[in-house]
């Protein structure tokens, strides 16, 4: 122990490593926990404000009106899409040529950059040109996502699977493939039903893949911004103002820094505690 | 419980193989007959095709060709659960969320079979396995030789299967548990009479716990029989090398008027009688049944190895390695010295194969 070699230079390496993070993620978070507890009006003035912005956001209605509907949205995107997901993954082809095809399909949603795929989904939802909304409404139902709360939530909701659903899929896949064929052989084997072995070989060893699905589509919904924005900028009224497009309209539309600085802050709590929820729960029965 | 007869399988992973090209095909040709209530082992190299051959059995594979029948009964194109037989594969599988008591229930379950009998032949099976202790436990927590404990387990539980299977199952197991998990195996085959195929490529394995052997290389079947066969009349050189520890001295000889000469010495073989035709001849001596002579075939020694009770003396004789095994308590020669093979364990061999014995 005594004659082990400390070498400090070994800090030199990781510095690029310290450098990259402290200016992406360190050092604008504490610019934003600077702005959080002063108040300013530009020119580099800023007057001590403590926890005043913080106190006001956790009391204001449009905060707890936006969280809310950010809560409900991501609790009908993560219900949709990985029940979604799984059930597309455990249908897709384990070999053959069909595999590739299969895989590719699956990726495109993901490669479309996310204002495009807002874009798409206003131009397939637009009640006078629209393709979505000419086929609903030949249907005898009346949909105008401008107008009609329930048909914004219902485009967003829709576009959101249609984008994110392939992420769930491949993770699932990807846990899927990796299953040793001796488990299926065991099953077969041990005369399992299709139930069975999807109960107790397939769910079971999925458990990781599913838990990083949920956490990022929990983050990523949780935080949705440029899609909706595109679409529907929050409308009609305030019916799809989430936190991240409130938080934008205060800071950029209204110029409070401040209030807004808190909110980020908050709205960044909010994530960490959820996420570490999820983490927990979902791996309580771990053991050893 | 059944009698399995294999009759001229063919099996080949391609979808459409060409019947006139052997090399499309992983098992060329098998025929084979075992006995209800054996204990059996397929031995050989990697890729011979023996877990081919095993999962052709249980049905996990459907043969290209051949039929295959349990007790007269055609199972050529049934299901694993049809055939009704166990299997315990080279890795642990195990349910990770049930108890090591649900995890052995399971295959009775699926079945059919009420609590009332699952819960006393689950308990009987655990005690046979030394799993009692952890019958409540989760299954995910316990060592990999107690997984692979379950895994048999689940092979034993149903009293009414056709055969079991063992494809490589002490692979992941620690070496001073191999032999513990060995015996244990002998012991529940004496104890419970069922037919077992067990696929191995080590032959100490096979040996221990096989009455009968099958050897295979490359697709074929070269020899089944007894361990004591197998080591005293190998019917193929391949069956000599691969068996025996070391293997079998494979040395070239000439045949002159029905008799054996090898390097200019004549050599008593116990099948010289059986000699046919022509081709190439071989003498095969186990390393066992070489001993040093005052005359004899002059070779020289280059090598000694210890191998705890014996040693294995490695010599040159006209380009040819001949070894064999010494006791302790002898002095080890140097340079020159003349062998002699056991005329009653020396036999010869034509285009590979055992002259005289039926292939």
């Amino acid at each position: 122990m005594s004659n082990k070699i400390v070498n400090q230079k070994a800090w030199f390496l990781v510095a690029p490593v310290f450098l990259v993070v402290a200016f992406n993620a360190l050092i604008p978070l504490m610019t934003v926990v600077n702005f959080s507890v002063q108040e300013t009006f530009g020119d580099n003035v800023f007057t001590w404000a403590g926890v005043q912005w913080f106190q006001d956001v956790l009391h204001s209605e449009r905060f707890h009106n936006a969280l809310l509907k950010q809560l409900l949205f991501s609790a009908i995107v993560l219900a949709i899409e990985i029940p979604l997901g799984l059930a597309i993954a455990l249908t897709m082809p384990r070999k053959g040529i069909w595999v590739s095809f299969c895989l590719i399909l699956m990726a495109l949603p993901l490669l479309i950059p996310w204002n495009v795929v807002g874009s798409m989904w206003n131009i397939m939802a637009l009640p006078d040109i629209g393709l979505l909304a000419k086929m609903i409404n030949g249907l005898g139902i009346d949909y105008n996502y401008t107008r009609q709360p329930v048909a914004a939530w219902f485009t967003i909701v829709l576009m959101d699977v249609w984008h994110w659903t392939s992420l769930v899929v491949l993770l699932c896949y990807a846990g899927l493939v990796s299953i040793p064929d001796a488990y299926y052989q065991a099953a077969k084997v041990d005369g399992a039903k299709p139930w069975a072995v999807f109960r107790y070989i397939q769910l079971p060893k999925l458990k990781h893949v599913l838990t990083i699905a949920v956490l990022l589509r929990f983050m990523d919904s949780f935080m949705i911004y440029t899609e909706v924005s595109v679409l529907t900028g929050g409308g009609p009224g305030n019916a799809t103002t989430f936190l991240s497009i409130d938080l934008v309209k205060i800071a950029l539309g209204q110029f409070d820094l401040g209030p807004a600085a808190a909110m980020s802050l908050i709205y960044f709590m909010i994530i960490l505690a959820m996420s570490w929820l999820f983490y927990t729960l979902m791996m309580k029965n771990e053991e050893s | 419980m059944a009698k399995i007869s294999i009759e001229n399988l063919r099996h080949s992973y391609l979808p459409f193989p060409d019947p006139a090209r052997e090399d499309q095909y992983v098992l060329k040709k098998l025929s084979i007959d075992w006995q209800d209530g054996g204990a059996y082992a397929l031995l050989g190299p990697s890729g011979c095709g023996k877990t081919t051959l095993l999962n052709l059995i249980s049905g996990l594979l459907i043969p290209t060709e051949g039929t295959m029948k349990f007790d007269g009964r055609d199972v050529t194109r049934a299901t694993p659960e049809q055939r009704n037989i166990a299997q315990v594969f080279q890795f642990p599988v195990i349910y990770d969320t049930m108890t090591v008591f649900d995890n052995l229930a399971f295959p009775l379950r699926n079945r059919g079979v009420s609590e009332a009998e699952i819960a006393p032949r689950v308990k009987e099976i655990a005690e046979m396995l030394d799993l009692s202790r952890t019958l409540y436990n989760r299954a995910s927590g316990l060592t990999a030789d107690g997984k692979q404990k379950i895994s048999l387990g689940r092979g034993l539980v149903r009293s009414d299967v056709a055969a079991i299977m063992f494809d490589e199952p002490l692979t992941v197991i620690d070496p001073h548990l191999k032999w513990q998990l060995r015996s244990k195996l002998k012991e529940l085959h004496q104890r419970t009479k069922r037919t077992m195929i067990y696929v191995t490529h080590d032959q100490t394995e096979a040996l221990t716990f096989a009455d009968q052997v099958v050897v295979m290389n490359n697709g074929e079947i070269v020899q089944q029989g007894t361990p004591v066969e197998l080591f005293e009349r190998p019917h193929h050189t391949f069956v000599g090398h691969f068996i025996g520890s070391p293997g079998m001295n494979v040395l070239p000889c000439e045949i002159k008027g029905g008799k054996t000469f090898y390097a200019g010495q004549m050599i008593k073989a116990q099948n010289e009688k059986a000699l046919k035709a022509d081709g190439k001849f071989e003498i095969g001596v186990r390393p066992e049944f070489v001993t040093l002579a005052k005359t004899g075939i002059a070779a020289d020694v280059v090598k000694v190895s210890d191998a705890g009770r014996f040693r294995i003396i490695e010599t040159i004789s006209g380009g040819n390695t001949i070894r064999l095994l010494l006791a302790e308590d002898v002095s080890v020669p140097s340079g020159q010295v003349k062998l002699a093979f056991d005329p009653e364990h020396t036999q010869i061999y034509q285009n590979g194969w055992l002259a005289g014995a039926a292939a």
